[in-house]
């Protein structure tokens, strides 16, 4: 029994949100040059100060003079640019590949941004003055050299924080609520009052307390210009019901968030400023709003009892907040923008769970939260449950049919792995229970955390390469020489192979991001963020330097699948068989089973030729490279490697895979994940704390599997590599059940930052009553096993089709037609069509 | 061991995560062998005790194995835990189970000593004594009545229906396990709403029956009669709209007066 009753009934949607999702999408979102003019002027103005303070007055002077607008139609106000879904830039981290992407920025596939000429000059003028001042140029100069090789060659990246802010956070939210942003303005007086001029760090203390008062005076004129822009807009409105509406704003934006919020409605808007000025001070995403659910309760609740709010208007203003969650938005890189396709800033919010104290505090806005996201339908917030043995059953049937709109929302999330993971790096059991997530699949404590979750990708199959060709990469020693593979006699020899490649690059990898994260502490403190997280007002430090009560730095690793399915071939294949030599494998991943290579593959296989000819002492010049580059294009398109391909294709294909319930090949996939789990929390980060696993990929695993070589678990060269910590593409062919057994074998605990489990559904398994009931009990029985993530793709009549073009990548696929369950890709053509036809017809009904 | 788990059978498939075959997740152990022959079969394979070779996909690939109790035990408990949370558990389909009486009772059985729930899908076509004797294990009978003229049940099946229609009404009045009544709906054979009606009123007469479903044809097993060098019957006979399936379904309540519904 939870602590509290909820009122679980559907409340509908009013007109005014579709109205403003209309208005919101109405054109391609636009890229504006307000925020990067006036940081520039405030720092051209404050060489001489100390950073921090620098930082400050930059936010000041940004919140005082950027052009602000209220929507039509909106109840909670505040947007970062005048266009809906524009975005605003941030020199001060790098800004160099956006000019040089300025003029296909609009057209690209991924995330396009409409940018004005005018705009593009205004930018050019701002980033001249940023030229050797940005946190990407200082995390190079403290980058070693064999680092930026690595980086060179895709043995891993943190572009994420590299070219941008960190995010990745979730601030107090509910102290703002309570005490407004005078009551944090007094309280860092306070604390400036007890240092001593003579404290041997009371320049660093002071300074950054000063800058706190800075930042909390700058939220606060921010919100009272909103205020004078509604009043002034309500003077003008002849709409009677909006001019009272505009005065309802102007009156909120009066109060909140100076002050504690009065009322449910003002905490909204409290909330709602602190969310976008969050995202105005620095570029980074992640920036999650965590418990909504439990921070909210209290003023929904006195507001309900008292009378004073019903239901129906508690839902529309969150409606109105999760519309608002999709106003702000991001360009990120062309790269990147692939890597995280679909705008998304991952404002992970959560509803459900326990509190500190271990009971389960699922409230009405937890149902609330969910019915948001049914009437938005918009894919921010990144919205997440919490499910534990106390979860109401109710709760996880209404999320089940949020889940089957095929939104591909809510993520599921385990208390009952989580919180032992976090307790396990130091959290305490309070604080552990309250977690919420971050971005994608991370688990913190909100308001007292520098996660650096996300810090970097990556990938496991690269250092698998370098075992196969001694460590080289297009000619350039990237990894240790652990020698010739067809020379190794023992598994253990070639599996100790791999583990030396992944420890050497696991070293880079952190290298990388320390230098990284010494920029942003040097460059980049963040004065405001660090106001409403624990405890850098008492340690008078900002979060960038350490001032939070936990530190981590959770880089993700990926292709756990390929590369257990990979290593096993090999040990069955060659070592236990001897159905396959070394020098087969070799040859067939030099030349991607005889499949073709491309022409920068044939390019970097001659390089590592000739890189070995010249350690072998002979000289390699301009005739000896194109010899050698004939017989690579020769070797890899002869007859030879084509009949190699094909017959260790078909010896791998019938070498049991992970992901369909095999017990032994499930535990070695769990032995191969530790070869990244396991060395990464060996290592610090400056701000004082350790390195924690996440096993996830966003949807990197596609632009990175595109650099990634042929891999022996028959894989060809530049294809995804596996989504999370699921099994590869088509391979588990057992169905749903077995999949989940065999993921949930992996040890979900060690990776503390997270994993991440897809699995697709046809719409048809979630109908009814009955098949969301059904899919409650998968959820749980998953997490019975101790998994610690699920989400869902309900597949479209998209998926469906390219199932038909690619079948090989859907064997798993269950459809259910005429109350029979069956795998797709093994129906006929006309079979198919059919059942594409009855998708589009929708589902919920039985049939 | 036990001896039991040692008893030996013919199947031709295990499918895990099945939703629509009794409670819950199940998982569905195909039985070879039928006696009977209905046209709209989409397990033709099914038919046969003989181990088969079929083309699918254009591949050939020998349907029918033999294996043990406790062979198919190893299978069936990989998903106790989807079981313990949907109260699913083994289901026993075919083909008719009934057709290997000591293999399928005991399956059942050993399904039921490790405590995990039982159902099975059966036209009921048997000697009493061996439908009683997988009685006593069995949770769930999920039992098919197509038709209730012996005539047609004949023509278009192979056989009379007599023996079943008699068994349905033991198998009810047995009080021995919780039985639902299946219809397939088949366009030309049984789809008006006179004989879903005389079906559903027989179904309400057997008294102590749990739910009526009614299962629209399909013809997801027409690509199997092609690769087990057979002829498809229905040819290009359509599965009954949404529309009608809804008519038949309100036919179907108002005669039986029990829960009826659409699929499994």
């Amino acid at each position: 029994m939870g602590l509290y009753t909820y009122d679980s009934t559907d409340i509908p949607k009013t007109d005014r949100i579709p109205k403003l999702v209309e208005h919101l999408y109405a054109k391609l979102p636009e890229i504006e040059s307000a925020r990067a003019v006036l940081i520039t002027e405030s720092y051209r103005q404050t060489e001489n100060e100390p950073m921090v303070i620098r930082r400050a007055r930059a936010f000041a002077h940004i919140l005082e003079n950027i052009p602000i607008i209220i929507r039509d139609l909106e109840l909670i106000v505040g947007s970062t640019t005048i266009a809906p879904r524009g975005c605003q830039t941030y020199p001060e981290f790098s800004y160099e590949w956006l000019e040089a992407e300025f003029d296909t920025v609009e057209t690209r596939a991924a995330d396009p941004f409409y940018i004005s000429e005018q705009t593009k000059r205004e930018l050019k003028e701002a980033d001249a003055y940023w030229k050797g001042k940005t946190t990407s140029e200082l995390a190079t100069a403290y980058m070693e050299p064999e680092t930026l090789t690595a980086m060179e060659h895709n043995m891993f990246t943190p572009g994420n924080y590299f070219y941008n802010g960190v995010g990745h956070v979730t601030v107090k939210y509910e102290e703002v609520l309570a005490i407004g942003f005078s009551g944090i303005r007094k309280k860092a007086e306070a604390q400036l009052a007890s240092l001593s001029l003579a404290d041997g760090d009371y320049q660093k203390k002071s300074r950054f307390l000063q800058a706190v008062i800075i930042s909390c005076d700058a939220a606060v004129t921010y919100a009272r210009r909103y205020a004078e822009l509604a009043l002034k807009e309500a003077e003008m409105c002849t709409d009677g019901a909006r001019k009272m509406e505009l005065l309802r704003i102007a009156q909120n934006c009066a109060n909140v968030p100076e002050k504690g919020a009065n009322g449910f409605y003002e905490a909204c808007q409290s909330f709602w400023f602190v969310q976008q000025l969050l995202q105005i001070e620095s570029s980074g995403h992640s920036i999650s709003p965590g418990r909504f659910d439990q921070y909210m309760y209290p003023y929904y609740k006195k507001d309900l009892d008292s009378g004073r709010l019903t239901r129906e208007f508690a839902q529309e203003l969150m409606d109105c907040i999760w519309v608002k969650l999709n106003d702000l938005n991001k360009c990120r890189d062309a790269a990147s923008a692939e890597g995280f396709a679909g705008y998304s800033l991952f404002q992970n919010l959560i509803a459900g769970g326990q509190n500190g104290e271990g009971i389960d505090v699922t409230n009405d806005l937890s149902f609330m939260c969910i019915q948001a996201s049914m009437h938005v339908f918009l894919p921010q917030p990144s919205f997440s449950i919490r499910v534990w043995n106390g979860s109401p059953h109710e709760f996880l049937v209404k999320a089940a049919e949020l889940t089957r709109t095929g939104i591909g929302l809510p993520a599921y999330y385990n208390d009952e792995v989580i919180i032992p993971s976090l307790i396990s790096r130091g959290l305490t059991l309070q604080d552990a229970r309250e977690y919420n997530i971050i971005g994608c699949v991370e688990p913190q404590k909100a308001g007292k955390t520098e996660g650096w979750h996300d810090a970097a990708f990556f990938n496991m199959c690269r250092p698998l390469e370098l075992v196969f060709t001694n460590g080289m990469d297009q000619g350039v020693q990237v990894g240790p020489r652990t020698g010739d593979v067809e020379g190794m006699k023992t598994f253990e020899e070639f599996y100790h192979a791999y583990q030396v490649q992944m420890d050497y690059a696991i070293k880079l990898l952190v290298n990388a991001d320390n230098a990284i994260d010494m920029a942003h502490a040097e460059r980049c403190p963040l004065p405001f963020l660090s106001s409403m997280v624990d405890d850098c007002m008492k340690q008078g430090k900002t979060v960038q330097e350490g001032g939070a009560v936990y530190n981590f730095t959770g880089p993700q690793g990926f292709g756990v699948a390929n590369m257990a399915d990979s290593l096993y071939a090999v040990k069955k294949l060659v070592f236990e068989e001897q159905k396959a030599t070394m020098k087969e494998f070799k040859t067939a991943l030099m030349t991607n089973y005889g499949k073709g290579l491309s022409s920068q593959d044939i390019a970097a296989v001659t390089a590592n030729v000739a890189y070995e000819m010249r350690a072998a002492g002979q000289d390699v010049g301009e005739a000896e490279i194109a010899a050698i580059l004939k017989t690579v294009v020769a070797a890899s398109e002869s007859p030879e490697a084509k009949a190699n391909g094909e017959r260790l294709q078909k010896l791998i294909d019938e070498v049991p895979k992970f992901g369909n319930d095999i017990p032994e090949v499930d535990a070695f996939a769990r032995e191969v994940a530790y070869t990244y789990t396991k060395p990464l929390q060996n290592y610090r980060n400056p701000r004082g704390g350790i390195f924690q696993a996440g096993l996830y990929p966003v949807s990197a695993n596609v632009p990175l599997g595109a650099q990634t070589g042929a891999t022996p678990d028959g894989r060809l060269a530049h294809m995804p590599v596996a989504d999370g910590v699921s099994p590869s593409a088509g391979k588990d062919v057992n169905g749903p059940t077995a999949a989940a057994n065999s993921v949930s074998r992996l040890d979900h605990y060690i990776a503390s930052n997270g994993t991440l489990f897809n699995q697709k559904f046809h719409p048809s398994a979630l109908s009814g009553r009955k098949g969301l009931e059904n899919f409650v009990g998968l959820i749980r029985s998953y997490f019975d096993q101790k998994g610690s993530h699920m989400q869902f793709n309900v597949v479209s009549r998209e998926t469906l089709l390219d199932a038909q073009k690619h079948p090989e990548q859907y064997r798993h696929l269950v459809v259910r037609v005429a109350g029979y369950s069956a795998l797709f890709t093994t129906l006929s053509r006309s079979l198919q069509d059919d059942i594409i036809r009855r998708t589009e017809q929708g589902f919920g009904e039985e049939a | 061991m036990e001896d039991y788990k040692k008893t030996k059978g013919r199947i031709f498939d295990i499918q895990r995560y099945s939703i629509h075959d009794g409670n819950g997740i199940r998982t569905i152990v195909f039985l070879k062998g039928c006696v009977l022959r209905c046209r709209w079969c989409c397990n033709p394979e099914s038919q046969e005790y003989a181990v088969q070779t079929m083309l699918v996909q254009g591949e050939p690939r020998i349907i029918g194995r033999d294996v043990t109790v406790a062979e198919v035990m190893e299978t069936v408990e990989k998903d106790r835990p989807y079981y313990r949370r949907t109260n699913g558990g083994l289901t026993l389909s075919g083909g008719e189970s009934l057709c290997q009486p000591a293999f399928a009772t005991a399956l059942l059985r050993a399904a039921r000593d490790s405590g995990i729930s039982t159902a099975m899908e059966s036209m009921a076509c048997a000697k009493w004594e061996v439908i009683e004797g997988a009685l006593a294990y069995l949770d769930q009978y999920l039992m098919d009545i197509k038709h209730m003229n012996p005539d047609k049940h004949r023509e278009y099946t192979g056989r009379s229906n007599e023996l079943m229609l008699e068994n349905a009404k033991k198998i009810a009045d047995s009080h021995m396990t919780e039985l639902s009544i299946r219809v397939p709906v088949i366009p030309g054979f049984n789809d008006t709403p006179e004989e879903i009606r005389d079906i559903a009123a027989y179904t309400g007469r057997l008294g102590n029956v749990k739910r009526l479903h009614l299962l629209p044809y399909h013809r997801l097993g027409q690509d199997k009669y092609t690769g087990l060098g057979r002829e498809y019957l229905m040819g290009d006979v359509k599965p009954p709209s949404n529309e009608k399936m809804r008519l038949l379904l309100h036919t179907a309540q108002q005669a039986s007066g029990i829960e009826c519904q659409i699929g499994g």
